[in-house]
């Protein structure tokens, strides 16, 4: 309790860790939000290429103006992001080439571009460019105060963009052709909407780096979706979500020594989409699992009680009398290949449906006999009286033909 | 900025050519659409229906020729139309639900920054009710059958309030429930003068359903009340001779859409 | 040979072997799971590391392979799952491989010559250094190990090259006829893991995601053959590998982001560039187009109207800038291309079709 209590306040004095935090914290925020959108127009991989396209930028910047400063940066990012997105534009519209390869393209020529430039800057011998590099793989520990200020000034003129425009861009991402008839500047709005996730992208650089960003702007929403279907809820939950992949992370990561703060964030943010994706009340796959095998189980045992009950029939008893006969188990399994027979016949028995007769025979319950007959009358629409009796018939697949 | 409503036709198109990529899809196509008409665009795949509708709408250029709405251009008469895009435009998944969706609506009306509030929801429950829809108001759009879906975007063009629908295959694979519920709203509108143009599939239900048509297969084939123009020799002008052609051609002519694009 | 050489060979093999598997990742519109897998494969490296402690044990190469296929099946598996779309699946999946791989290494080989920059941007002026003497022939490591991967490749599509090509033109196709396309896919993806794997620690990750996307990208704006496309991808390859590496040696900078940049270069002039699909040569063949389909409009335009008894005043220069909404000067070039083709006559300012300009506009309204 006495070191839970002490890491608290470490806090609040650490310096670093204090700072890194909050850095982590407003990006997981900032990129769980604007990232929904990206995520929505199935752009999740924008950010990647975004990412990697910015580096060059930020050493152009820094070529430029000599300057370090956090915002001089983040511009260069964003001026080459930018660039990015619109040639991917560009190359898809204009030839044959598929937006995965464009894409693909940019990340890989402007990383491989930023390369050079990074090395070559670094080999000019200037001493002011150490750090740059951080941009590469992400050292939130190098985060300072400043740099936070800045994140939080772009991410907060982010967040005031979509709150402003939020009708417009929830119309945008639903339905372009829609929204353009209404008269709202799509082309416009597509603009400002890739400029947020560039804007997401550059808050990131410098925490998790290039690699590591395209995961922030993609599974805080992936994660999100699943909890709700309401676009207000998942980008407030993915904000949520981001941000709390990016405390637990970089407090996970102060722990121990050989835990990078962006993987670990990363790693997080990854548990939540799991988590998710899992557990979410409707669309998370155990319940939809669980949901499958109830009615997998109500059809077999339907089926099973609907088995006797025709083979019944067509050994000639009355309808009334079907739950007299008893049938050898060998003729049910015969009728009904692939199904477990044996243990759907254990639950009716449990629930007074079937009862077991000498010699390894089944037979229906009186009870059994109604249910059987309630469930086919329900099938063919007739009512219990009406039903046709005749003889079954198998197809291939083991089904009755009715 | 309200439209205007005057004496000229709702919709007047004149020496209209749309291409693609340099392809025409539609030649020199003239047409008015006379006031309170249901008017069904009946053609073969490739026939540039829904590309005809999308030109009306702005959201192609033409490469020659005009259209008219009351004798001012779309932009200026954006308030008086409404439209009902193809189900497949969008995708369904979207996290919202029918409400919110008919809500959209609105969008236009409200202007920028503005917020649907109390009214635009009463309005968009009101065109929910009227294509059958208020018990899914709250619904997420993925778990809306198809016709459901076709029914809640029907009712997003209503709570538009426009003086012209325009609707893109309507009756596009939904079930017969929902056939009857749009085909009342249709009359309903008509009947209050509104002017509806729908591109249709089906040629067994157009003297049923509409009574103006527009036979189209590239060029305006022939237009004018149903009665007289719904005849099996306009029909063979229509969909006979260069149909197989038109047919192998129909991925080229996809207009706007780019890889996405859908087309009939 | 000279180190100089060596770097270059190296390079031009990796660029080969690169761009083989890559004609088929574009075309089947899978580019970026080079870059999923080429960064995953960290994943396999680091364990395998932490079990041999050697990074050049082939155990790495097998574990690495091994997490480039796993990266593949969680990316399908997701999918399948229908609660996230394809783009966000590898989006999502590869960040967490690649994550868990740094924490390895940074907790348990932080000290080692294992380091997270040498796999992504590779360290290709070291290559050299690493020697391996097969058949008398004393060669670096990188040229016999990135030669045997090259063999395996040309062997492998040279195999299935039937089957590939089936599957990524018409998938149903290629399952009706027996060729499950789940095979081909993984059996593709397995060619690229193992590719990535072997390329990883000389050029690193990022020059394999050039290689495999931005040479076969450049060749599809220049053919539409398969054969001509892989052997096109492979020449733009070794060229972009060759420049890069002489950008590299004049701005002292890294090797294989020089070349990353090449491929860009290269890309870009043929995007520009190429006799068809290029843009110069698009925006001329528009323009010539729109030309042509101008005279056209205008001839359609004037057989609708010549019966009409409005014809006097419908086909006047200045009303077809009135109906047709042509600008003034492109209607007049227009009408002049029309008379110099014979297809319109000018009498009293009027237009009128000659017999050849009915001819041509009938012919264009049936087309």
């Amino acid at each position: 309790m006495d070191a839970i209590l002490e890491f608290v306040q470490l806090i609040f004095t650490d310096y670093t860790l204090r700072t890194v935090t909050l850095g982590a914290m407003i990006l997981g925020l900032v990129s769980g939000l604007l990232g929904s959108f990206a995520v929505l127009r199935k752009q999740s991989l924008l950010g990647d290429a975004m990412s990697h396209a910015a580096l060059p930028g930020v050493v152009i910047a820094f070529i430029l103006t000599g300057s370090k400063a956090p915002l001089v940066l983040m511009l260069g990012a964003l001026a080459a992001g930018w660039l990015g997105a619109l040639l991917v534009q560009l190359v898809t519209e204009q030839t044959r080439i598929k937006q995965d390869s464009a894409l693909g393209i940019v990340l890989a020529v402007f990383f491989g571009f930023g390369l050079v430039l990074l090395t070559w800057v670094q080999r000019q011998g200037s001493a002011n460019q150490s750090g740059l590099d951080t941009f590469l793989f992400g050292r939130a520990a190098a985060l300072v105060m400043s740099d936070v200020w800045a994140m939080a000034g772009v991410g907060g003129a982010g967040l005031l963009l979509v709150l402003l425009f939020w009708k417009e861009f929830k119309l945008l991402s639903f339905d372009p052709d829609f929204a353009a008839t209404l008269g709202f500047p799509v082309g416009l709005l597509n603009v400002a909407l890739t400029t947020l996730i560039v804007v997401a992208v550059v808050i990131g650089l410098q925490t998790v780096g290039v690699v590591l960003m395209s995961a922030m702007i993609v599974a805080p929403a992936a994660a999100a979706r699943q909890w709700t279907d309401r676009l207000d809820r998942m980008v407030l939950l993915a904000a949520l979500f981001g941000a709390l992949a990016g405390i637990s992370g970089a407090l996970i990561s102060s722990l121990s020594r050989g835990l990078p703060t962006g993987p670990t964030v990363v790693l997080c943010v990854s548990t939540l989409v799991g988590f998710s994706l899992l557990f979410a009340p409707n669309r998370g796959l155990v319940g939809a699992w669980l949901r499958q095998r109830h009615n997998r189980r109500q059809l077999r045992r339907a089926a099973v009680l609907e088995t006797l009950y025709q083979l019944a029939i067509s050994h000639g008893d009355a309808a009334e009398v079907a739950s007299a006969h008893a049938h050898q188990l060998g003729a049910l399994l015969a009728a009904m290949p692939g199904v477990d027979v044996r243990r759907t016949l254990d639950v009716l028995e449990s629930e007074g449906l079937a009862r077991p007769s000498t010699g390894d025979r089944w037979a229906l319950t009186p009870a059994g006999a109604d249910q059987a007959r309630q469930s086919l009358a329900r099938f063919t629409r007739h009512s219990p009286d009406e039903l046709p009796i005749r003889p079954i018939a198998l197809t291939s697949a083991g089904e009755v033909i009715k | 900025m309200p439209g205007q409503r005057n004496g000229s036709p709702p919709i007047h198109i004149e020496d209209l050519t749309v291409a693609y990529r340099e392809e025409p899809v539609l030649w020199d196509v003239d047409l008015d659409v006379p006031e309170g008409t249901l008017m069904a665009i009946v053609g073969p795949n490739g026939a540039g229906k829904s590309t005809l509708i999308k030109t009306i709408l702005g959201l192609i250029q033409p490469a020659a020729g005009q259209v008219r709405i009351y004798d001012r251009s779309y932009t200026e008469q954006r308030s008086l139309v409404a439209y009902v895009p193809q189900r497949g435009s969008v995708d369904w998944d979207f996290p919202t639900n029918a409400l919110d969706v008919v809500m959209m609506g609105r969008y236009g009306h409200l202007g920028w920054l503005k917020r649907p509030g109390p009214t635009e929801r009463k309005l968009a429950l009101d065109a929910l009710t009227k294509v059958g829809m208020q018990e899914y108001a709250g619904r997420q759009i993925s778990q809306l059958s198809g016709g459901q879906q076709q029914r809640v975007f029907l009712a997003r063009a209503l709570v538009q309030d426009a003086q012209i629908y325009l609707m893109d295959e309507p009756f596009q694979g939904v079930d017969a429930t929902t056939e009857k519920a749009i085909i009342t709203v249709l009359r309903e509108l008509r009947a209050a003068g509104r002017t509806v143009v729908v591109v249709h599939h089906d040629l067994e239900t157009v003297p049923e359903y509409f009574d103006h048509v527009l036979l189209l297969n590239v060029r305006a084939i022939a237009t004018g009340p149903v009665a007289e123009i719904f005849t099996p020799a306009n029909l063979r002008r229509t969909y006979g001779g260069h149909m197989d052609m038109l047919l192998a051609r129909d991925g080229e002519l996809t207009p706007g859409g780019g890889s996405n694009g859908r087309h009939s | 040979m000279t180190p100089q050489a060596e770097i270059q060979l190296i390079a031009s093999i990796v660029a080969v072997a690169c761009a083989l598997p890559g004609v088929f990742l574009i075309l089947r519109r899978v580019a970026l799971m080079s870059d999923a897998i080429s960064h995953s494969i960290l994943l396999g490296i680091a364990v395998g590391f932490l079990f041999t402690g050697s990074t050049s044990h082939p155990l790495l190469v097998a574990l690495a392979t091994a997490s480039g296929i796993l990266t593949v099946s969680l990316v399908e598996g997701l999918i399948n799952t229908r609660r996230v779309k394809e783009d966000a699946a590898i989006g999502l999946v590869f960040p967490v491989l690649f994550s868990i791989g740094v924490i390895l290494i940074s907790r348990y080989a932080g000290d080692v010559h294992l380091d997270v920059d040498a796999v992504l941007l590779g360290e290709l002026a070291f290559a050299p250094f690493n020697r391996m003497a097969f058949f008398g022939l004393n060669l670096p490591q990188g040229v016999w190990v990135m030669g045997g991967i090259l063999l395996l490749n040309l062997l492998l599509i040279g195999l299935f090259y039937k089957e590939l090509k089936l599957a990524t033109f018409d998938a149903g196709l290629a399952a009706a006829l027996g060729f499950s396309p789940v095979l081909l896919h993984y059996g593709l993806m397995t060619v690229v893991s193992v590719t990535a794997v072997g390329a990883f620690d000389h050029v690193g990750s990022i020059l394999v995601v050039a290689l495999m996307i931005a040479p076969p990208a450049s060749a599809y704006l220049l053919t539409n053959s398969l054969p001509r496309m892989l052997g096109l991808s492979a020449l733009y390859g070794v060229a972009a590998a060759i420049g890069g590496y002489w950008l590299a040696r004049t701005l002292d900078a890294n090797i294989a982001g020089a070349m990353a940049t090449m491929t860009g270069v290269f890309f870009l002039l043929t995007l520009l560039f190429a006799p068809e699909q290029g843009l110069i040569a698009r925006a001329l063949q528009r323009q010539r187009r729109r030309q042509r389909f101008a005279v056209e409009m205008l001839l359609v335009h004037l057989s609708r109207h010549e019966n009409e008894p409005e014809a006097g005043t419908e086909n006047s220069l200045a009303h077809l800038v009135e109906e047709l909404k042509w600008q003034p000067d492109f209607a007049q070039s227009t009408v002049r291309s029309a008379q110099e083709e014979v297809f319109v006559e000018r009498q009293n300012g009027l237009l009128l079709l000659t017999e050849e300009g009915r001819q041509v506009a009938s012919r264009v309204l049936q087309r």
